[in-house]
């Protein structure tokens, strides 16, 4: 176990997460990119601590942030998906392109 | 042995989480990514963050269980029966995140890391409870509110009535 290996494994996760967020049509679907790209940030945030700086507890409190980061957009995505498909019946990103710029 | 264990646990992570976007059904989908959930969380076990760790596996669990009915709810292929691909740019997706991949791996093995600063307390949890109690009081109080404000706008973006209670369409 060295910091590389972990860095490593979160930057697999991170790689898997932004395919899912990119090539997903399913609104909810491109979540679960977006929750595992965050998985690959927790990875990273424990391993920074662990190998770097362990003396201080500022990595665990990021690590922290980025949990309760996970849940808020998690719950904030499903709320927009669900207000999306009450308005309009959508729920593919393809016909939700309105802020397309 | 805890190097086996990580590697065991990096490849299942992994594998769970390309297998979220390969499976047909977006309920299996939700079930890998807690699986890959569970290896991350264990992966943090692994480096003395008990209670972190044991964190991620609850909430984790906990809020792939309410993914699940949300993926029933808005599944584009239920039960596999109007087979169909669920995907847009593929080519694309798949050159950006091979980059990114090859980018951040590269960084990992190049970069002249620092040498580590100090030692681990005896006890993780104790320091990350008297940090968030003390000097990174502010953290907790602006993810509290934060939590609060989430709650407020997620409902009232999900309940079926907008200004003057569905008067407006």
């Amino acid at each position: 176990m060295t910091l590389q290996a972990f860095l490593t494994l979160a930057a697999a996760l991170f790689a898997v997460g932004l395919y899912g967020a990119l090539s997903q049509q399913s609104i909810v679907m491109l979540m679960m990119g977006l929750e595992l790209m965050i998985n690959a940030v927790l990875v990273a945030g424990a391993a920074f601590w662990f190998y770097l700086a362990p003396a201080s507890a500022d990595g665990q409190v990021l690590v922290l942030v980025a949990v309760t980061v996970m849940a808020l957009e998690m719950a904030m995505g499903f709320a927009v998906v669900t207000a999306l498909m009450r308005a309009r019946d959508v729920d593919v990103t393809d016909d939700a392109g309105d802020l397309k710029g | 042995m805890r190097t086996v264990v990580f590697w065991v646990l990096a490849l299942a992570a992994v594998g769970f989480g390309v297998a979220v976007f390969r499976v047909d059904s977006m309920a299996r989908a939700t079930f890998a990514l807690l699986a890959s959930f569970l290896c991350v969380g264990g992966t943090m076990v692994l480096l003395d963050l008990h209670y972190l760790g044991v964190l991620v596996v609850l909430m984790m669990i906990m809020e792939m269980m309410v993914m699940a009915v949300f993926m029933i709810m808005y599944m584009m292929n239920p039960a596999g029966l109007m087979p169909m691909s669920m995907l847009h740019n593929r080519r694309g997706a798949l050159i950006i995140s091979g980059a990114v991949l090859v980018a951040l791996v590269a960084g990992v093995w190049t970069v002249d890391w620092p040498e580590r600063a100090g030692r681990p307390p005896g006890d993780p949890t104790r320091a990350l409870g008297e940090a968030v109690m003390g000097a990174q009081m502010p953290v907790m109080i602006v993810v509290g509110v934060a939590i609060l404000a989430t709650m407020v706008s997620a409902v009232v973006l999900a309940t079926d009535r907008g200004r003057y209670d569905g008067g407006d369409r």
